[in-house]
């Protein structure tokens, strides 16, 4: 039952801004049906990190990317992948909740179209289970040609997750998706989580380790570019073996 | 430089408390051989009037820690450390309880002179509270290499209740004078096994703070 499937997977994976050394030697399996969550201090390149996994990064001008991730064995950095479809494959959701200003549905149905699904009925089938798969559905289902910007801030972010999750990717990449809400909205959002990993691959950052705790199977700590410790979360959050992650996580940094 | 200046703070507190309940109960099984030996029986009754204060302590460390991982959630070594104090305190009321026992069985045994024949009480007695001692400090100085030492300790107590039982039934073999006081020594030699027993989990317990492990075995 326990047995982890490699899903992504990370060699020697090295990126700079500039000058700036951002990662360095990154070696990493993220896997498949789990829970990852990276920590560490701000500027210790766990975000930056998490958008080399669906080349979020190349559209920042002076940067510069060396080594491997591999999807599902597959380079994701070889030259004659299209990112467009790698997005689809790997969604992401962020830290402010960001609805495109229109209506909920088209929203949701926004991806879907710009993959080539114009039938309408195809178009409400997914709209819908994409917003009960974001556990958004009973609360909008009567108002899906209403704005999505009235929706509450938990809302926008599930909405946000819908969106995702309508152009059926496989892996779910996660910056921070609950720092800018309430303590139920997050509760929300982290039980959906534990749901959505049945069927994805889910990696985030956070700054809440109580959160990495909870949600996470596997939890990676990151120091100035680099991954200092990756175990199970239990392990890590009781015994860690390195003393760097036992500082930061017990607040003894700062 | 820290940032956990409070949290520090209270973590000390949480060891000035433990080694007060530590203090405590090492005196009371003190104080019951010498109230054994001196025949001193207000002594006797003093500690089992003492067991109240141990009791108390153990709820308000037990307060402690639930307070401090209920504001400081804490995690790793300071997690380890909370909760493995959580399980001591109960070994040591445990001990509290057991000397108090003693006491009482002092107390029954009253005015009769056979508990000199039983000749290994005595050493048992402070094997068991060396091994309280020890055990406690081992614990509060998070000092693995004494507690694998002490658990080793426990061997000798066992060994030395297995005399005491020799002891009786010799006891028993030559008169049959004494059967009751023969059982209630034997019951003191027992609660000086437990105590020995208890001593080993405060041990275990300070393997836990240490290295996240109990007898070698990681439990999370």
């Amino acid at each position: 039952m326990n047995t982890n499937t490699i899903k992504i997977s990370t060699s020697q994976l090295n990126l700079y801004y500039g000058t700036n050394h951002a990662l360095k030697d990154v070696n990493m399996e993220l896997y498949t049906n789990k829970i990852t969550a990276f920590i560490g201090p701000s500027g210790c390149g766990k975000s930056t990190y998490l958008k080399t996994l669906n080349r979020m990064n190349d559209l920042i001008p002076g940067v510069k990317i060396e080594g491997e991730v591999l999807l599902d064995g597959e380079n994701i950095y070889d030259s004659r992948v299209d990112t467009t479809l790698l997005r689809k494959k790997i969604g992401m959701v962020f830290q402010q909740p960001n609805p495109f200003p229109m209506s909920i549905y088209d929203n949701v149905a926004y991806g879907p179209r710009i993959h080539g699904i114009k039938n309408k009925s195809e178009l409400d089938d997914i709209v819908e289970k994409s917003l009960k798969g974001a556990a958004l559905w009973e609360e909008v289902s009567g108002r899906l040609k209403k704005s999505a910007l009235g929706l509450s801030g938990g809302q926008q972010q599930r909405l946000c997750i819908a969106r995702a999750l309508a152009v059926e990717p496989e892996v779910l990449l996660m910056d921070e998706p609950t720092s800018a809400l309430d303590p139920i909205s997050t509760l929300k959002i982290e039980d959906l989580m534990d749901e959505l990993k049945e069927k994805y691959t889910v990696a985030i950052v956070t700054h809440n380790m109580q959160q990495a705790t909870r949600i996470a199977d596997h939890t990676a700590f990151f120091l100035v570019g680099e991954v200092v410790e990756y175990a199970p979360t239990t392990e890590l959050f009781t015994a860690p073996k390195d003393s760097r992650t036992e500082d930061y996580i017990t607040g003894r940094f700062g | 430089m820290t940032t956990r200046v409070n949290y520090e703070h209270e973590l000390n507190l949480l060891n000035d408390d433990i080694k007060e309940m530590g203090r405590l109960v090492e005196n009371s099984i003190e104080q019951c051989f010498i109230a054994f030996e001196d025949q001193d029986f207000e002594k006797a009754e003093d500690i089992i009037k003492g067991d109240r204060t141990i009791n108390d302590l153990e709820r308000s460390i037990e307060a402690r820690c639930l307070s401090l991982i209920l504001r400081q959630q804490p995690v790793a070594g300071d997690l380890r450390v909370v909760s493995s104090a959580l399980k001591v305190v109960t070994d040591l009321e445990r001990i509290g309880d057991h000397a108090s026992d003693i006491a009482e069985l002092i107390l029954r045994i009253k005015g009769e002179h056979v508990y000199h024949v039983v000749r290994h009480i005595p050493s048992m007695a402070t094997a068991a509270r060396e091994m309280v001692r020890c055990s406690i400090e081992a614990f509060i100085k998070q000092d693995l290499s004494t507690a694998k030492e002490i658990e080793k300790q426990d061997d000798v107590v066992d060994e030395l209740f297995g005399k005491v039982k020799v002891d009786v039934v010799d006891l028993l073999k030559q008169s049959t004078e004494h059967i009751d006081q023969c059982i209630d020594l034997l019951m003191i030699a027992k609660y000086l096994e437990r105590i020995g027993d208890h001593a080993v989990n405060v041990c275990e317990w300070t393997e836990f703070a240490k290295t996240g492990a109990l007898k070698n075995v990681r439990i999370l």
